[in-house]
């Protein structure tokens, strides 16, 4: 009895992980010598230090973890530094410098494909071309890393976390900075992003394409060249996000194109040139957004059809709507609206008279772009009214019905 | 100089229209935060009130003032004093009594419904400065009609119809030129239009700062040069600047070769 | 001490001076009389630089006033239209002219004597016409300049303080003062005046004393004189 106790114990010491650790002054100097020498399960302890290193293979189920934050120098070879394909794995704790770029190569500061329950954290990018990609994937969790870039253009720029062919990932407490886009989804399936900051990014600060069944929440995006991209997806649930200051000429809150059934809630949507920029866009609902001093709070670019806006704030944008073609098929119901100049005489908190969101001005601007000069002019307000009077250009029958008295809490 | 300034605006501090126009912003402030309840609502508010109303009162304030102080304009006259002098003064005392109104009368409200802690400060301390152009420039035009004008009641029309003109006359046939000439290129155009009219740019200036996020929506290179830079910011005072001195300087002028 | 060599003024097309010249000595009334619209207001405010002539040359002891200031200092000037900022004090008024003029003056004497005490915390705009006229005379009277010019002076007076203005009109003229005057009172005329000057047409018609006007139109009243001057002009 006592033996195979004896044994027993001997058994589990022997399967037990080991932690490797690797320094300048220890006996293992390198990542990679450690992960050849680890098996299944253990870890790989690295020590404050500089490691110039790339190519480092991942193949197996190890935990590789930076104490105190080492820095990995990829002395801008065209290798990715970190290459991984396994299952069950931790990169976490490093300062990623140098990660070299490339065109025609696929490099990243941690390249993951053909990978199962893995998971990226607490690093630190710094210049990246790429800073993840992620491809063919699925169980993965990529949480509180922290990546910038110095992009200037688009062309000569890469994305923050570049995802492919993935399925349930969470990207969480993330902050990306200067990328062409923060985040860029591609064929990602029932993923869900939340908590990240993307801001200053050239392009998109979150960009999903072809990927369905997604939630994203909780994100900041500020100030990228053109806010959040969606096209192409369906069944997409985006709520208590902040879209703000993304201006210029082409510059959107949040763009979206060919989407359907998505829901679209509790978000802030503020000060952007357009809050959401909208086209072929099908039964979608918009319910408890804040759209606050925007240029145009939405903009529908046609082929919308059964979208649903009902308990929104509409709040100091210099034009609520605009569209160029017909609308009739949406639904705007029981928002506030801040020009709403109407009364409520029974007190329901709904005012007696339709709102009309479309202003005669924002048609003209859509004719002749450089009238936008004249906005606030007491001209513009004059002919703004007589047209709310008696209207002639907007259409007819876009009002919202039951426009309320008092904005939605946030 | 300075002493004419000084009981020109004493003699205004004084006068009961100066205390119109400061309860009339100083309520104008309490209705607009309280319908608003949001400074950053009332600033945007405001910003439509200002580029109206303070060209309004500056024009009207003007004249009246020119008006009625011909008799101790004519009694100055005959003091040792140099004759543009009495006129600057006299046009600075209006001038600096209003910007007074103006900024007390709005700034008080603001500060107590908690301005120091709001991000909207910038915008509305903008637009004070703005609203203290405005009154520069329109006092200023409206001395100059009546410098060139004997009779008051003609003096007081044409005053009017210079503010009527420049505040909805101008962008009216502005809006439907650019409407007709729609296929030319019009930003540069449109950009050098808003230099001629002192209330246009005060309002692009302000809407620089409250509507960008519009203002950035328009394509063309030269707005977004403009809009998109500190250059609109520049360029906008230059030329707001420029709208100060040069009725100042004919009021200089004119007031050297006038009889009285 | 005043010297006018063609001086010429045109409002419009309306010629209100024409060419006209005019030596005014030291010391002495000289009273400046004519038709409405005769051009004696604008021959004064020539003088004083509030209008701007057309031609000619305005000369103060040999010194040419024509786009000067400065030489206001040394002249009082009393205008026709008693106005003043309303909301000023009439202390504050005197203050400020004194301000204006840094120059030694005797207000309070003045203000004693036209009985002002009373109204002195008053705003101007609250006063009658006589006590602004009355005002108007302290400010023109309180300094002590050479040539002293009066514009209407006895508009809106009582008798009492008409008396009070003519003494002290008697008073700077014993001084050795230059006093000119315009007025339409002939009786103020015939008492005070030394020399006169009628202008009709923007022209000096007639320049002498009141006897010599007498004397030439063989008129016994001042009135009648200068009627008699005007009716020989329709001739």
């Amino acid at each position: 009895m006592r033996f195979f106790l004896i044994l027993f114990l001997l058994v589990t010491i022997c399967l037990q992980a080991n932690t490797i650790k690797v320094c300048e002054s220890c006996k293992i100097k390198t990542i990679k010598e450690a992960i050849l020498l680890a098996k299944d399960g253990d870890t790989v302890s690295v020590k404050k230090g500089i490691y110039k290193e790339t190519k480092i293979n991942v193949d197996k189920s190890i935990y590789i973890i930076g104490e105190d934050y080492p820095t990995l120098d990829g002395q801008n070879k065209t290798e990715s530094i970190f290459a991984a394909k396994a299952i069950d794995f931790v990169i976490s704790g490093f300062i990623f410098k140098n990660v070299g770029l490339s065109y025609t190569k696929e490099i990243a500061a941690i390249y993951v494909s053909n990978s199962t329950n893995f998971n990226i954290k607490n690093n630190v990018l710094e210049d990246v071309f790429y800073g993840f990609i992620i491809q063919s994937s699925n169980f993965g969790l990529i949480q509180n890393n922290k990546i910038t870039g110095k992009s200037i253009n688009e062309t000569t720029s890469g994305n923050g976390i570049h995802v492919w062919k993935c399925k349930n990932l969470r990207i969480e407490q993330n902050i990306v900075k200067g990328m062409r886009d923060g985040v860029y989804l591609e064929f990602v399936n029932n993923s869900f992003i939340s908590n990240n900051t993307s801001q200053n990014n050239v392009r998109y600060g979150l960009h999903f394409m072809f990927s369905n069944n997604n939630e994203y929440h909780h994100n900041e995006f500020r100030e990228n060249g053109a806010g959040v991209a969606v096209m192409f997806s369906k069944s997409i649930k985006m709520h208590h996000n902040t879209f703000h200051f993304n201006w210029g000429a082409a510059s959107y809150g949040l763009l979206l194109k060919e989407i359907n059934d998505a829901e679209i809630y509790d978000n802030i949507f503020e000060q952007n040139t357009i809050g959401i920029n909208i086209e072929g866009c099908n039964r979608i609902s918009y319910k408890n957004n804040h759209f606050i001093r925007n240029g145009w709070a939405l903009k529908f670019r046609g082929g919308c059809y059964k979208n649903i806006f009902e308990f929104n704030n509409f709040v100091s944008n210099a034009f609520d709507l605009s569209y160029n073609s017909k609308l009739n098929d949406n639904k705007f119901e029981a928002n506030y609206w801040s020009d709403y100049t109407g009364y409520d005489l029974d007190k329901n908190g709904i005012g007696d008279v339709a709102y009309r969101p479309v202003k005669l001005f924002s048609y003209i601007v859509n004719n002749t772009p450089e009238t936008l000069i004249l906005l606030r002019s007491l001209f513009v307000d004059i002919i703004n009214f007589s047209e709310k009077v008696s209207p002639v250009f907007t259409p007819d029958n876009l009002i919202d019905a039951k426009p309320l008295m008092k904005p939605i809490e946030l | 100089m300075f002493k004419i300034i000084k009981y020109s605006f004493y003699d205004l501090m004084r006068s009961r229209w100066s205390y119109v126009y400061f309860a009339f912003y100083f309520a104008l402030g309490f209705v607009l935060l309280f319908l608003n309840n949001d400074i950053n609502k009332a600033v945007i508010t405001l910003m439509n009130i200002i580029i109206v109303l303070t060209p309004l009162i500056g024009t009207i304030f003007g004249v009246m003032y020119y008006y009625n102080s011909k008799e101790f304009t004519e009694l100055l006259l005959a003091q040792p004093i140099k004759r543009n002098r009495i006129f600057l003064g006299q046009y600075l005392g209006v001038s600096f009594s209003l910007a007074l109104s103006l900024v007390l009368g709005l700034g008080v409200p603001f500060v107590i419904y908690g301005l120091f802690n709001s991000p909207a400060i910038f915008d509305f301390v903008l637009l004070l400065i703005t609203g203290t152009f405005l009154n520069f420039i329109f006092v200023a035009l409206a001395f100059n009609i009546a410098l060139s004008n004997e009779n008051r009641i003609k003096g007081f029309g044409y005053a009017i119809l210079m503010w009527l003109f420049l505040a909805v006359v101008y962008d009216g046939l502005f809006l439907i030129s650019l409407v007709i000439f729609n296929e030319y290129p019009l930003d540069k155009i449109s950009l050098f239009a808003t230099m001629f009219n002192p209330i246009d740019l005060s309002r692009i200036l302000i809407i620089l700062k409250l509507d960008i996020s519009a203002l950035l929506g328009y394509t063309g290179a030269v707005f977004q040069q403009f809009f998109g830079t500190l250059l609109g910011m520049i360029i906008s005072f230059v030329v707001l600047s420029f709208w100060v001195i040069l009725p100042v300087g004919r009021i200089a002028l004119k007031a050297n070769k006038k009889d009285f | 001490m005043i010297e006018i060599k063609n001086l010429t003024k045109k409002f419009g097309k309306l010629v209100v001076l024409d060419g006209l010249d005019l030596d005014i000595k030291s010391g002495g009334i000289f009273a400046v009389l004519g038709p409405n619209g005769s051009g004696k207001t604008t021959l004064i405010k020539s003088i004083l630089g509030m209008v701007i002539p057309n031609s000619g040359e305005i000369t103060i002891d040999n010194i040419s006033v024509l786009k000067q200031w400065e030489y206001r200092n040394e002249i009082n000037y009393l205008p026709q239209i008693a106005n003043f900022p309303a909301n000023l004090t009439v202390v504050e008024l005197i203050e400020m002219v004194k301000n204006l003029r840094p120059k030694k003056s005797n207000e309070n004497e003045l203000i004693t004597l036209f009985g002002l005490t009373p109204f002195l915390n008053q705003k101007l705009g609250n006063l009658s016409g006589g006590t602004k006229q009355k005002v108007n005379i302290i400010l023109t009277f309180m300094f002590d300049s050479n040539l002293i010019i009066l514009d209407e002076p006895t508009n809106g007076l009582d008798p009492v303080a008409l008396i009070h203005l003519k003494e002290i009109i008697k008073q700077e003229k014993e001084k050795g003062k230059t006093l000119i005057i315009t007025t339409h009172i002939m009786g103020l005329v015939e008492e005070i005046a030394d020399e006169i000057v009628f202008l009709l047409d923007g022209k000096i018609y007639f320049r002498g004393s009141v006897a010599d006007l007498k004397n030439q139109t063989n008129q016994t009243n001042i009135e009648h004189a200068i009627a008699h001057l005007l009716t020989k002009e329709n001739v």
